[in-house]
């Protein structure tokens, strides 16, 4: 390779496909190194929409999350959670080093008020991360949150039904959440700077283990009367 | 000692027209004599032919749609005493000069404004947001300011002999002498202050009393003044009249806009800041409509407040035409000094406000905090939370999701991972529970906290791990 080659391939405007995109927009790292790895900038990213895709709740979708809401949350800035499908659980989140002091939940009435909602926390900028499950997505709306995360660079997470993988999105980063044994399989839909083909899996603090179970059997049939 | 006089003019028919955005022929009349006289009109009326002076009915005959009002001395005093309270944002030493004078004691908050050309300004511009109008003038003694402010030379004097030059060529007329004085210096041909100073202070004062001599020496600062300074008042409610009955927010916004730098100068006075506002429309007829304003922390600034009132009444809607509007501080509280935001973070001032704009739109009850509470049943052990404090008791062997209401669980595929936990607690308070915890896992992966209901033995899921 000829110096001249060089000089230019340093260029940071120049990005090459074996490579990941150095993004100038600052990630926030997942706690999860191989996660990071495979991230445009290391990490989340700030200023932009991330969707998470799901079947079903409970697979592990938050505790992916936990370990950088802690860290956001020591910042000033909320960390709002606009129309969660459940009641989020204080002593739990208090637990895995979440300042409640920085959340902040907001239950609208209806789905449009939602979407309202969840783009007024993006543009103002007071918030660290908006959380939103929200329904009747369309491109419009997502394209508007999208905006308005970049309006107030705050890290936006939408959590949406798997069935959405294959509608069109402007969000900057998708991913696809699958239980899988060993922890949480995460497959990389989209993010700036080439598809990733491999899902990966990553070891998620185990949901509420201390005790051991004392029985020696544990499959336990359950047969409503 | 430099005093700063402000003249409203207008301030007759001000107090019934600063509420309307556009301007409407307006004359306010007063009985003199058996017979109604214009004694000020707008410059709208003054097009249409109306002049101060006229008969009532001439003006009326004049132009249709012309409001009359009679003149209402004490709306006028009420807003004196409002202009005062703005006042008290640029100087605690604020007096009044009834029916239409305030003058401001302003040498020593002058690097407060920065400079007397900023202050000027500032001031200038505040009596235009609330819709009046004045001529302003500065001098070393209040009755020179006044009496320049009164002549319409709006010039900032610092300088006693240059004071003195511009005196004593205004007219006998603008002393606030009894009118047998001035007509008596009118026979003597003493037409203006100078030919005033040049007669014998002697023959003056035999003639025409000590009083005419002393209001000179005070306009010329050769004699100490005593003035009592405005006190303000413990609360804060303030009353605007609308010209005409406005049926829609938006006009209602821009008559509450007029009140606004009143509140603030308040709020400045008492080093305080607003946390809870209420604006009353009054109707015609029927119940008075109270709009509420709650603020997440206690705040002074008009443009904060501005906004959270737009975004208030553009979610409201009126039953009835609007007659009276009045604002009133319901809570109001000690904010400490300016300097709080001056070190406080932006990012933090920016949440107050989202919060507030989202609790205007979804409800009160809508946006919230949690925090835990001292309660081993699952289902009390949280709470949401209001103030800025948060009891946090974290517990590792909860889930990040509860359920609103367990659920029968009639999954019999769940396998138990961790468990159980025995909570037995509320026998005392009618909900009692007596329940065992265990993780489970579903066979589609999901973590969930089941419990078994030690009194039905039922099973029932009551969070999500998620």
């Amino acid at each position: 390779m000829t110096a001249a080659l060089k000089s230019v391939l340093q260029h940071p405007g120049i990005w090459r496909g074996n490579q990941r995109a150095q993004t100038a927009e600052d990630a926030l790292p997942t706690g999860f190194a191989a996660l990071d790895e495979l991230l445009p900038g290391g990490g989340w990213p700030r200023g932009a929409l991330t969707e998470v895709l799901l079947a079903r709740q409970g697979i592990g979708e938050l505790r992916l999350l936990t370990p950088t809401l802690a860290r956001l949350s020591e910042a000033d800035g909320w960390l709002a959670w606009v129309a969660p499908p459940y009641v989020p659980y204080a002593a739990a989140l208090a637990a895995v080093g979440i300042d409640l002091k920085r959340l902040v939940v907001a239950k609208p009435q209806s789905a449009a008020d939602a979407w309202w909602t969840a783009e007024q926390a993006l543009r103002s900028g007071a918030c660290g991360a908006l959380l939103a499950w929200l329904r009747a997505a369309d491109e419009r709306r997502m394209r508007r949150l999208q905006l308005a995360a970049e309006t107030g660079h705050t890290w936006g997470v939408l959590f949406r039904h798997a069935r959405a993988a294959q509608d069109r999105s402007p969000a900057a980063l998708r991913l696809l959440l699958e239980p899988a044994t060993e922890g949480l399989a995460v497959s990389i839909l989209k993010r700036r700077g080439g598809p990733v083909s491999k899902p990966v899996v990553v070891a998620l603090p185990q949901a509420g283990v201390a005790r051991r179970t004392r029985r020696a059997a544990p499959v336990l049939s359950l047969v409503h009367s | 000692m430099l005093w700063l006089a402000l003249h409203f003019h207008s301030l007759s028919l001000e107090v019934f027209s600063r509420g309307a955005a556009v301007p409407e022929p307006l004359a306010v009349v007063e009985k003199q004599g058996g017979r109604t006289w214009v004694v000020a009109c707008n410059d709208v009326a003054e097009a249409c032919g109306v002049r101060v002076g006229m008969a009532a009915s001439a003006a009326q005959a004049l132009a249709d749609d012309l409001i009359v009002r009679r003149r209402d001395l004490s709306a006028e005093q009420e807003s004196l005493a409002g202009l005062a309270v703005w006042a008290g944002r640029f100087t605690p030493s604020v007096s009044l000069d009834p029916p239409a004078g305030l003058l401001l004691e302003i040498s020593t908050c002058l690097s407060l404004h920065r400079g007397l050309a900023n202050l000027l300004k500032q001031a200038r511009c505040g009596v235009g947001e609330m819709g009046y109008a004045a001529t302003m003038a500065c001098a070393p003694s209040s009755h020179g300011a006044w009496l320049l402010a009164k002549a319409g030379i709006e010039k900032a004097i610092r300088d006693p002999a240059r004071l003195e030059k511009i005196i004593v060529a205004l007219p006998v007329t603008l002393l606030d002498q009894p009118s047998t004085v001035l007509e008596g210096l009118e026979k003597i041909g003493a037409q203006t202050l100078g030919d005033c100073l040049h007669l014998p202070r002697g023959g003056i004062a035999r003639r025409f009393g000590q009083a005419l001599l002393d209001e000179l020496d005070l306009v010329l600062g050769r004699l100490p003044e005593a003035r009592a300074f405005f006190a303000p008042p413990a609360s804060f409610e303030r009353s605007l009249e609308l010209p005409a009955p406005v049926h829609d927010a938006e006009a209602l916004q821009f008559a509450a806009r007029r009140l606004l730098p009143e509140l603030e100068g308040y709020l400045t006075l008492r080093q305080a800041g607003v946390q809870e506002l209420e604006l009353v429309c009054r109707h015609e007829r029927r119940n008075n409509t109270v709009i509420k304003l709650g603020f997440a922390k206690p705040t002074r600034d008009a443009g904060r407040i501005q906004l959270l009132l737009r975004e208030t009444l553009g979610r409201t809607r009126l039953e009835a035409p609007v007659h009276t509007l009045v604002l009133r501080a319901s809570l109001v509280l000690p904010l400490s000094a300016s300097s709080a935001d001056l070190f406080q973070k932006s990012r933090e001032a920016d949440g107050d406000l989202l919060l507030e704009r989202l609790r205007i739109r979804l409800g009160k009850d809508a946006v919230y905090g949690i925090e835990t509470a001292a309660d081993h049943r699952p289902e009390r052990a949280w709470r949401p939370a209001r103030g800025p404090k948060r009891a946090a008791e974290a517990n590792r062997h909860r889930p990040l999701w509860l359920l609103p209401k367990p659920l029968p669980c009639h999954d019999g595929r769940l396998k138990l991972t961790s468990g159980p936990e025995r909570i037995e607690s509320g026998w005392w308070d009618g909900g009692d529970v007596a329940r065992d915890y265990y993780v489970a896992e579903d066979r589609n992966g999901a973590q969930l906290w089941v419990y078994c209901d030690r009194v039905s033995g039922e099973w029932y899921v009551h969070g999500v791990f998620a």
